[in-house]
Order: structure tokens, then sequence, then C-alpha cells
């Protein structure tokens, strides 16, 4: 780690991988391997962005905390990802936030759904912490160094965000009446996403050992929520899937009105330095 | 005979406080300490984490539009942090006897303080500067005495507090340096910032010493350590220093240096705007109070969750062990 990346504001402690050390490497990805770390980048970029919102607002101190913690920690994976995405292109991870529009985001629907009421948000982060968990834990494996020692990182992280959402589902599932049914209702809401998160397409089927395929994750995810569920006695909402499409940049309602208000400054001052 | 025990035991204690506060010690929680030490402190502890929970919403409201993900990085963790503060003081305060609920009750009551600062708006990114380093600043100038404020909890509490706040400050300076050296619109919203901040940052020190009833007492507690005024004079002293390097000026002509005092001073601030914004008439009082209501009622029903679920499950625990 080169002294050169010293800030003030520096805030990654010890060793670990930051954004900083990503942009200062050599390691150019193809063109494949940086759509694919588009992907896993725009996915807690745009999630990150939405539990920001929590903060000053969480049920309690402790949550404003948590939420913020993890919302910083997707934030540091994104950050990293689309780094080394941009190193294809010669952009920076701010060219990619800022100033793409809608279509050129990869992220599925899943991360871009309303935070709703907190049962809502729980539900979220519990299918997201699991289906991240499940891929980052072989990522780490990946023929391709730099997205290996991302997921290295992350899925320490992650690991702490299933934790959370487990602890809340229980919580929530057997606390009152009303959270039980609050509960049920942020599954059902959540759960048309879940099957985009778990599709093939032909980009990771030609990236290889590089990149995990997304169907192969469904498995041991079902195992460990229908374990969850059968402890919590809830079940899996009987809802159909909603066709995605967001790997492709065909995206929800809802994304439009997340990169208006996140790009709305950057793109007010074009070339400007922050 | 129990009466007389009891007037012994309070003046054994008495004594023992006046010789801790005499030797500039330390008192802590079970030690016997006057009701009105009790008060003053609660008083001034409640509000201070009052200050950092409502303070995190005119920052909180850039969080969405930081113009780089570095820089909505870092404010995320900044005001995480404040959120992180007000735990430990509302724990500080719990140490005295007040539960963090009741203290809780009261600020959505509209019964107890928090900084007067908080009720201006955050109307541009170079707020986000102006803020860490002007009102940031002014809060380590107040609070690094803090740390040898006689009562232990709250002493422990602002060290760590403190080490906080400065990276903070140091953020804020560095997001108006950024400003300063940029296009010719972001310096203008970096002045803009700093002339909208600086006279409601001075007043953070609170009104003019001759003007101030709490400070005496506190100061004879060992509580405070400086006056308002000496605080305010120290912290003009900085932001003069620093303002030449960020390029920037402070909208304040009459600042200058002493010789014969050896202080600096300032313009006269608007003590009237002063007492306005305090008595509830600031731009966002109503919207600063609204918004720490909602967060606050919306959660209750998950709060109670967590509640019966732990209760449900300390049951299920005793039965197993029976």
């Amino acid at each position: 780690m080169s002294e050169s990346n010293a800030s003030a504001t520096r805030i990654t402690p010890g060793n670990a991988l930051r954004p900083e050390d990503i942009a200062s490497s050599s390691a150019k990805p193809t063109a494949e391997v940086a759509e694919y770390a588009l992907r896993l980048g725009d996915d807690s970029l745009i999630l990150a962005q939405r539990l920001g919102w929590w903060i000053s607002r969480a049920p309690e101190l402790e949550e404003d905390v948590a939420l913020g913690n993890i919302a910083l920690d997707l934030m540091g994976h994104a950050r990293s990802f689309l780094t080394y995405a941009g190193h294809a292109w010669g952009k920076t991870e701010d060219d990619l936030a800022y100033l793409r529009r809608e279509p050129e985001f990869r992220s599925a629907h899943l991360f871009e759904q309303p935070n709703g009421d907190f049962a809502r948000t729980i539900a979220r982060q519990l299918v997201v912490s699991h289906y991240q968990f499940e891929l980052y834990s072989r990522l780490v494996e990946s023929t391709d160094a730099t997205l290996a020692a991302i997921a290295a990182k992350a899925v320490k992280e992650v690991d702490y965000h299933r934790d959370h959402a487990s602890q809340w589902v229980r919580r929530l599932a057997q606390g009152t009446e009303e959270s039980h049914n609050r509960m049920i209702s942020g599954l059902t809401l959540t759960w048309p996403y879940v099957e985009e998160l778990f599709t093939d397409d032909p980009l990771i089927d030609s990236l290889g050992d590089a990149a995990v395929l997304p169907s192969t994750l469904r498995k041991p995810f079902d195992a460990l929520i229908t374990a969850l569920f059968a402890e919590a006695e809830l079940q899996v909402p009987a809802v159909p899937g909603a066709i995605g499409g967001g790997r492709h940049g065909c995206h929800s309602e809802h994304l439009g009105y997340i990169l208006a208000e996140m790009q709305v400054l950057a793109r007010e001052h074009p070339g400007a330095t922050w | 005979m129990a009466v007389a025990e009891d007037q012994a035991d309070i003046s054994a204690g008495e004594e023992q406080f006046n010789s801790l506060i005499a030797q500039d010690s330390r008192i802590e929680p079970r030690d016997w300490m006057p009701e009105a030490y009790r008060k003053s402190l609660t008083r001034q502890i409640s509000q201070h984490a009052h200050s950092e929970i409502i303070g995190m919403q005119p920052e909180a409201n850039w969080i969405s539009r930081a113009p780089s993900l570095k820089r909505k990085a870092i404010l995320m963790a900044k005001v995480q942090d404040e959120a992180g503060h007000g735990l430990y003081l509302y724990s500080a305060a719990e140490t005295l006897g007040t539960s963090r609920d009741k203290m809780t009750e009261d600020l959505i009551a509209g019964k107890a303080r928090y900084s007067s600062i908080f009720n201006y708006p955050a109307l541009t990114w170079a707020d986000m500067g102006a803020i860490g380093w002007l009102v940031d600043g002014a809060a380590i100038a107040n609070q690094v005495p803090l740390c040898r404020a006689s009562y232990g909890p709250y002493g422990r509490a602002m060290v760590r507090i403190c080490k906080e706040e400065s990276f903070h400050q140091r953020q804020g300076f560095e997001i108006l340096l950024e400003l300063a050296n940029g296009t010719q619109a972001q310096r203008d919203m970096a002045q803009d910032a700093v002339n909208r901040w600086y006279a409601p940052s001075l007043m953070m020190f609170g009104p003019p010493d001759d003007d101030s009833p709490n400070s005496q007492q506190s100061m004879a507690w060992n509580i405070k350590r400086f006056s308002n005024d000496e605080l305010r004079s120290r912290f003009v002293g900085m932001m003069v220093e620093q303002v030449r390097v960020l390029g920037l000026t402070l909208p304040d002509k009459d600042i200058r240096f002493n010789d014969e005092t050896e202080k600096w001073e300032h313009g006269p601030l608007d003590w009237n705007e002063f007492k306005e914004v305090l008595a509830g008439r600031g731009p966002c009082n109503a919207q600063r109070m609204e918004r720490r209501r909602e967060a606050h009622e919306e959660g209750a029903w998950v709060r109670e969750a967590a509640v019966a679920y732990a209760d449900k499950q300390a049951k299920h625990s005793q039965q197993k062990a029976a």
C-alpha cells in the first residue's frame, strides 16, 4: 500500500483492499470480467443508496448505526467493483456511478425495491445478505485475482449482514402480532425479485471460473432460508417470480428516481472534482 | 435514629464530594453528589446527546446526493458516528439515574433542548464542509475541556467523542478546500456556506458571559473549565488562521487581535436571532422535531417486537432450565 494514498479521510482500517488500491493497480479486466464486475458493483451501490435513507430515521439508535454500517460496507464493495470495471474502459468509479444513464446500470430489480417499513427493508436484507454471502464465498476462488480479493474482504462483512438480518427476522416474526404480520408482508413484497438473482445468462457462461454461476447458489440459499423460516415459523411466500432484466439494463420504475437524486449534483457541475 | 444516620451519611458524602472537587478529581456514579449537580449534569449531557441525534438530520439530507462515492461513504460514516456519540452520551446520562426512554420522551415532547444550530438548513453540498469545519470546530473547542469534566462517565465519553470530532472537522475542512480550489461555482458555494454558518457557529458557545446564568456554578463544580466568551475568542483565533489556508473569508470585518487583552475579538452577534431560534422560531425547528417524532413513532412497533421476543426467549430458557 503506497503512502501516496494516505489521506485524512481514509476509512478502511488495516490492510484490507481499498478502492484506492484498485485504482492504482495495473490489473485490467477483460471486457467480460468488467461487465460482470459492473453487475456486482451496481447491486451494492443501489442498495447502499437505498439503505442510506435509514440513517437518522431508524426505529432505534442502534439501528441507525447498524444500517449505516451495512450501507457503508456495501458502498465499499461497490467502489471496489466499479473501480475495477472502469479500468477496462478508462473510467473512474464516479464516471460509472454518476454519468451512466438508467439502461446502462446492471443491478437486479431486488436492489432498487423501496425500503417500505422496517420489516420490508429487513426482508430485502435477508435475501441480499444470504445471496451475497453464497456468491462471495465462492468468488474468492475466482481465476481473476482482483475479483477474488474484493470477494475475500466482502464475504467477511456480508456474513455480519446475514446475522443482522436473520436476528431481526426472528424477532419480528415471533415478536408481536403486528410485527409478525408486517414481516410476512415484507417477505411477500420481496419474494418476486428473488428469482432474478439466480438466473444464468451467456455472459456468465463465457466467464468460466472467473465468475460464479448464479444458478448454483440457489440450493444453498434455499437451505439456509428454509432452516431459518422453520425456526421462525414462517413460510416461503407463494408468489410468482417477476420477470427481471436488470442485468441487461431493463429496470423497474424505481431506478430512475434513485439515479435522479444520486446524480443531480455531480451532473450539475460537469468536470468538477469534489 | 434512621434520620440522624441519613444525615450523617449525607454530610460525610458532601465532605467527600467537596474534597474530590477541591482536588480536581473525579466524581463517579455511586458517589454522593448534590441534587443540583446531578440535575445540572443530566440536563447538560442529555442536551448534548439530543444535539448529536438532531444534528444527524442536516447532514443526512445530503447522503443521497453526495457528489462522489468517496464523499458519500465519508458522510455516511460521519452521520453514523453522531448516532454513536448520542448513544455514549445517553449512557453517561443514564448513570445519573434518568433512563434513555425518558430523555427521548422529553425530546419528542419538546421539553428538552438541543443545540440551536441544527435548526438552520443545510442548503448546498458546501454546507457539509462548513458544518464540519465551523460547527464541529466550535463543538471541539467546547468539548476538549469537557474531557476533564469532574463527572467521570461524561469526561470519558468526551475523550472518545473528541477524537472522532477532530476527524469530522478535518473532513469538513477538506471538502471546503476542494471546493475553494475548484470551479467558480464551487468556490461561490463554499463562500456562501461559510457566510451562513459563521455567526451561528460562534453562538454555539452560548450567550455572553454576563448573560449566562448556569456558567458560574458549572465552573465551580469543575464541569465547565472556561467561560463562553473565552472559548469563543479562542475559536475565532483558530478560524482566522485556517480560513487563510482555504483562501476564503469570514463574514466579519471586525475581527481583530486585541494586543492589550491578548484575545481575539469579533463583530457583534445577533443574540435576538439566537433567542428566536432557541424559542422555536428557527427555519427548521418544526421540521427537525417532526422528523425525530416520526422516526420514534414509526419505530415503536419494532421496539415492542424486540421486547416481546426477548421476553419469550427468556421464558423459554427458564422453562428449559426448570
